[in-house]
């Protein structure tokens, strides 16, 4: 960390010699395709994210399908997956392999993906005044990298496992009887790996012998994670070295906007909890493809035969995958923490309340989160000493999220709210932030982790928070920079109606989970039929799939609405919200180097609203004192000079 | 609009609030004896839980309710940067809150982790394997056999690997369902032939992973007799939502006559009080829908 | 605009990083929007706070670097806790240490030693001695590497392979990576050589910006050079010394 200083310090001698800046790019390719521009990856980024989104909701409303109707065919499906889903009707395997692709297209390629790839590409640079992130080369590889890992993934869906699966339970039992008459005796074969994202070993080690899924499938999935994690690696990479070496004159640290210091957490996080996934990741493909034992023990049976594996440990994988798991959630949440309390602000015309609380205990989350990773692993057979260590931790983890809350609330309280889209979005992100993390409580618990584990408690629990609340987020922020992004308006009607219906929906899908695991529903199960102290759990689950349907046409409509304000939305001036930050000075969208070549300076902090006695009710970052005492004289003068609407911009360092 | 919001917040509150509330989707009965412990911290942490949770909601909605932008464009916000000594004070409250609760959800896993099973508890060896559960009693000399991988055959029903040439081998019993007796403590070792699974019947609160390479010890006393669905909790490969068994707890005087039987007449011992005992799930139902 | 005509105060914000705290005791302004004193001291020019102008390309590089073998120490870090984790697990045997490790570990150590000469004479701007001790670094760089082949070698011919036992696969693993990542830092000297060729490097610029960035790069170079060094050394006692 010193040294880092150091360098900050070389970095003002150097300064005088400030490189020229990049021409802009001519010909499609170069600008839309292979660019080096971060507004384009930004953009890329997001694309990719949408693509990915709308796939694995497709992915949930599959299962949500077969999970009430199990048994009904669904028609096209069995043109696309002759083998997973004969004649429409979705096999057990199929139901697991959409099970895995979901989780891991959702985790990886959305939520890590559109918030930090998509929006902190987009607007950390300009957010803190530079033209462009550090390296922009390493900036265009990151996302082409992870373009690959979502190709990659892709194919593992369309790969077709063996059918030389035998099962070997007794003959006489009505699982074999079951097997006989659905499987045609030997398997059926399967699409995709069936693991799970978390893809515990042995099970996602061995290949086929555990089952259908079980072969290239997983390879191809667990290349897929590792091309991402190089991907996320070198974002986050440049993230860190842009915020710490890119801030325009007058950005010190605590004048920047919370979004970037979310980015900034975010970048932390993923730098330091990527390479531990990297390093499972191998170990485990070894395992699978050149018979090492890092994770497989000795005495493995498998239809009568010992494996000839030396005895690893499959515990060591969670230990290495939760280190990196948990603090993932919060790459995921963290962003949309950022983007909550930057509009939650501008919208109540409100300065955040407590500001540097706000760093604080998002460092504090983010810090808490590399030390709680055995939370997921009370049952695992981990020592219980080692549980209860855990579960105290992790409940701490409550208290900056509490803080989180409070503040949030803090600053809408006594604002003068103002409620377009993405402050509903806003809103809406707080209220299942907090109905999701609260039943972190619960989990949390090493006593009540005993039923709760791995039922759909657990599965609301997440969904809410580190699932809706971050897409939340991501609508917010999509709603929110928009106009900035692409020079329109989105069409706020739609808009509302898109978060009312989402709103209400994901609170239909998620709060009946919760008593769905109160009664003992196991997660991960392709059907409720084989148990009778679930099925008083029907009227639940048809619900939770009602709601699953509402709330994936307002999707609909989102997307629509989107393509729709892209080429038809009413022109968005430079500062449509009246905000602060200096996106909002330059023009929407920007132009290639962000600034036009007048590097801006900042005067104040990120969140100047209703400041008494000024001209309006917001003061941009780059306003000078000087211009606000002027102004504060004589208003039509201060309109002349531009303060107001529009900005009155990036000219003030010269 | 910020009416709107405001009582839709307030009726997703009202309306979760009643979700939880409703008996009609609560735990199924306890059997075991840490079982009204941990209904009661369950209870306790989904009261914190529930008043946080309403007292958030509500505090947004009255926010988006009553500070709704109207009136005068020139009217400004309360211009203010936070409050530290506020600040403090609910950090420290939350701190206070979020710690005990913690500890107090110690309790019931100290008793049930930190100590061995009692000497005279009933010891079953669980060995899961895919999509079925193998349960390995003693027999009557109570002691468990030799048992090797090397020797597992599935199309002998040698599901567990049992050696034939050990003495102690010859009056286990092996079945797919798990006995144990009323008001004594048993002791199941866990253990896995293959990969993952995870032992789990609502009606104890209890669950445990099954992990291929260790034998798991733990132990929990039942205090109901009946029958109850025990399910694989971890996902273990293409048949997991069918790898189901049942627990049966029954009389000791039963269980130790049952104990004392050579492997063909427990099989069938078994499969005859299986039949016996209703489902407890459904006997339940009845009487509730009797009493209805 | 709501504006009270004959405002006179300067709004209360902007003194440096104080901004939040200061603003929120409302000690700037009164109600009128007089200044009331205690609002802190006036802006200094350009705007308080952080004085620092922006920065170049130069010290991306060191950043960059460090951040960089951060998440690379990450990486070797759970795989030797993975390590720890598994030799403290019963059935662990452990491989007789083979003799050119002990060789590979010399050149390693040596090569960071000449890698410094290096950049003493590039400091002193001996361009020739620059490029000859880069070209030694990397000779050296090479020899590691193919000591380490041969220390591969010597474990084949007692025919244990990566599947043989835990340990060997943690040794295969982790020496390969770090090979791979080494092989990165030999790229980074060749990088450095290449550029050393011209007497500038990159073409109108004067010759103190020159030297900085050649310092600048071969400082970045080193930090992974001196790092993948470490990292060796540390593998190596791990590995064969420890217990």
């Amino acid at each position: 960390m010193e040294e880092v200083t150091q360098v900050e310090a070389h970095a003002s001698a150097e300064a005088a010699h400030a490189h020229g800046h990049h021409a802009p790019p001519s010909g499609f390719i170069r600008k839309y395709v292979f660019s080096l521009d971060h507004k384009v990856i930004g953009i890329q980024y997001l694309f990719l994210a949408m693509f990915s989104a709308f796939t694995g909701m497709i992915m949930s409303l599959l299962m949500r399908f077969q999970l009430t109707w199990s048994g009904t065919a669904i028609k096209g499906l069995g043109v696309l997956f002759k083998i997973g889903a004969p004649g429409g009707h979705m096999s057990p395997e199929f139901y697991l392999s959409l099970v895995t692709m979901h989780g891991t297209m959702m985790v990886f390629f959305v939520l890590t993906t559109a918030p930090q790839g998509g929006f902190g590409n987009y607007m950390l640079p300009i957010q803190v005044g530079a033209e462009d992130m550090a390296f922009p080369r390493l900036n265009m590889l990151s996302f082409w990298v992870t373009l690959v890992g979502l190709l990659v993934l892709v194919t593992a869906i369309f790969v077709e496992g063996s059918t030389s699966f035998s099962l070997s339970v007794n003959p006489t039992s009505s699982l074999a009887q079951f097997a006989n008459t659905y499987l045609g005796g030997g398997g059926s074969g399967t699409i995709g790996p069936i693991g799970g994202w978390t893809g515990y070993p042995p099970l996602s080690a061995l290949g086929k012998i555990t089952g259908p899924g079980q072969g290239a499938g997983v390879t191809i999935w667990a290349a897929s994670i590792a091309i991402f994690c190089i991907g996320s690696l070198l974002g986050a990479l440049n993230f860190i070295t842009t915020l710490l070496n890119m801030r325009c004159r007058g950005m010190s640290l605590m004048r920047m906007p919370l979004t970037c210091w979310s980015w900034f957490t975010t970048a932390i996080l993923a730098l330091l909890a990527f390479p531990v996934l990297l390093a499972a990741i191998v170990l485990l493909v070894l395992d699978r493809t050149a018979g090492t034992s890092f994770f497989v023990p000795a005495g493995e049976v498998f239809n009568d035969a010992v494996l000839p594996h030396k005895g690893g440990s499959p515990i060591l994988w969670q230990h290495l995958f939760w280190f990196f798991g948990h603090p993932e959630v919060y790459i995921a949440i963290l962003p949309g923490m950022g983007v909550t309390s930057h509009l939650l602000s501008t919208f109540a015309r409100r300065p955040v309340f407590g500001y540097r609380a706000m760093v604080f205990a998002m460092f504090g989350i983010g810090l808490l989160g590399f030390f709680v990773w055995g939370h997921h692993m009370f049952v695992s057979g981990m020592s219980p000493y080692t549980g209860m260590a855990f579960s105290v931790l992790t409940l701490s983890i409550g208290v900056p999220s509490a803080i989180k809350t409070f503040n949030w609330l803090g600053t809408i309280w006594g604002g003068k709210l103002r409620f377009p889209t993405p402050m509903l979005f806003a809103l809406g992100f707080v209220s299942l932030f907090v109905a999701g993390g609260i039943t972190g409580l619960v989990l949390g618990q090493t006593t009540l982790d005993l039923a709760m584990h791995d039922t759909y408690f657990v599965l609301a629990h997440f969904h809410l928070v580190m699932g809706v609340a971050a897409i939340f987020g991501i609508f917010a922020g999509v709603y929110f920079w928009f106009p900035k992004m692409f020079g329109r308006m989105m069409n706020d009607t739609l808009g509302k109606i898109h978060f009312f219906m989402s709103f209400i929906g994901v609170y239909g899908i998620f709060m009946p989970m919760h008593s769905m695991g109160v009664v003992g529903m196991p997660r991960r199960y392709a059907a409720f039929t084989e148990y009778a102290f679930l099925a008083k759990l029907h009227p639940l689950v048809l619900f939770v799939t009602i709601s699953a349907f509402f709330t994936a046409a307002a999707q609909l409509i989102f997307l629509f609405n989107f393509f729709w304000s892209l080429f038809k939305g009413r022109k968005a001036g430079d500062n449509p919200w009246e905000a602060t930050t200096l996106e909002w000075v330059i023009p929407s969208p920007p132009p290639f180097d962000n600034f036009a070549g007048n590097v801006p300076t900042v005067y104040r902090g990120p969140y100047e609203f209703s400041v008494p006695g000024a001209p309006e009710d917001f003061i941009l970052q780059t306003t000078p004192d000087t211009e606000i005492s002027e102004a504060g004289r004589d208003p039509a003068q201060a309109r002349e000079q531009g303060v107001g609407e529009t900005g009155n911009g990036y000219n003030g360092r010269h | 609009m910020g009416r709107l919001l405001g009582a839709v917040i307030i009726l997703i509150t009202v309306a979760s609030v009643w979700l939880f509330a409703n008996p009609r989707w609560w735990f199924p009965h306890a059997i075991t004896e840490h079982g009204p412990a941990y209904d009661s911290q369950f209870m306790l942490t989904i009261i914190v839980v529930g008043v946080a949770f309403v007292v958030a909601q509500v505090a947004l909605g009255i926010a988006v309710w009553r500070y709704g932008a109207k009136g005068e464009r020139g009217e400004r916000a309360v211009y203010t940067h936070g409050n530290n000594r506020l600040e403090m004070i609910w950090t420290a409250i939350t701190a206070l809150i979020f710690i005990s609760v913690a500890l107090l959800g110690q309790r019931v896993w100290a008793r049930l982790h930190f100590y061995e099973a009692p000497a005279d508890s009933a010891r079953v060896h669980v060995v899961a394997q895919q999509f079925q559960w193998n349960f390995h009693y003693p027999g009557a000399d109570g002691q468990f056999g030799h048992t090797d991988p090397k020797l597992v055959k599935d199309s002998e029903l040698n599901f567990v690997g049992l050696d034939e040439t050990d003495p102690a081998a010859k009056d286990d019993q092996v079945v797919t369902t798990l006995v144990v007796p009323v008001n004594r403590p048993v002791e199941l070792t866990l253990m896995s032939k293959d990969v993952t699974h995870s032992i789990w019947v609502p009606e104890t609160r209890f669950k445990q992973d099954l992990v291929p390479g260790m034998s798991i010890k733990v132990h929990y006393t039942p205090n109901e007799t009946g029958k109850f669905e025990l399910a694989c909790a971890e996902l273990c490969g293409q048949l997991h939502f069918k790898m189901k068994s049942y627990l049966l707890v029954v009389p000791q005087d039963v269980h130790a006559a049952l104990m004392q039987l050579p492997q063909a007449q427990f099989a069938a011992r078994v499969t005859q009080l299986l039949k016996e005992y209703p489902l407890a799930i459904e006997k339940a139902q009845q009487t509730a829908s009797a009493t209805r | 605009m709501a504006t009270t005509v004959g405002t006179k105060g300067v709004v209360a914000t902007g003194t440096g990083e104080r901004v939040g705290t200061r603003a929120a005791r409302g000690t700037g302004l009164d109600g009128s929007g007089k200044r009331t004193g205690g609002g802190g001291k006036p802006y200094p020019p350009g705007g308080g706070g952080d004085e620092r102008a922006r920065d170049e390309t130069l010290p991306h590089y060191r950043i960059g670097m460090w951040v960089a073998v951060a998440t690379i120490l990450m990486l070797f870090m759970a795989l030797t806790s993975a390590y720890v984790f598994r030799a403290a697990v019963a059935g662990w045997e452990k491989l007789q240490t083979p003799s050119w490790l002990w060789v590979s570990t010399a050149v390693i150590l040596a090569s960071s030693v000449v890698f410094e000469l290096a950049r003493k004479s590039a400091h002193r701007d001996d361009r020739a001695g620059y490029r000859r001790w880069l070209v030694v670094v990397i000779a050296l760089g090479f020899v590691f590497l193919a000591s380490q082949l041969l220390a591969w070698r010597e474990l084949v011919a007692q025919g244990v392979y990566l599947a043989t036992n835990p340990h060997s696969s943690f040794f295969y693993v982790l020496s390969s990576l770090h090979g791979l990542h080494f092989l990165g830092g030999i790229c980074g000297l060749c990088f450095l050589l290449v550029k050393s060729r011209r007497a500038t490097l990159y073409t109108g610029e004067d010759e103190r910006v020159i030297k900085l960035r050649r310092s600048a790069a071969a400082d970045a170079v080193g930090i992974y050079w001196h790092f993948m060094d470490g990292l060796w050394v540390y593998l190596f006692v791990l590995l064969f010394l420890w217990r």
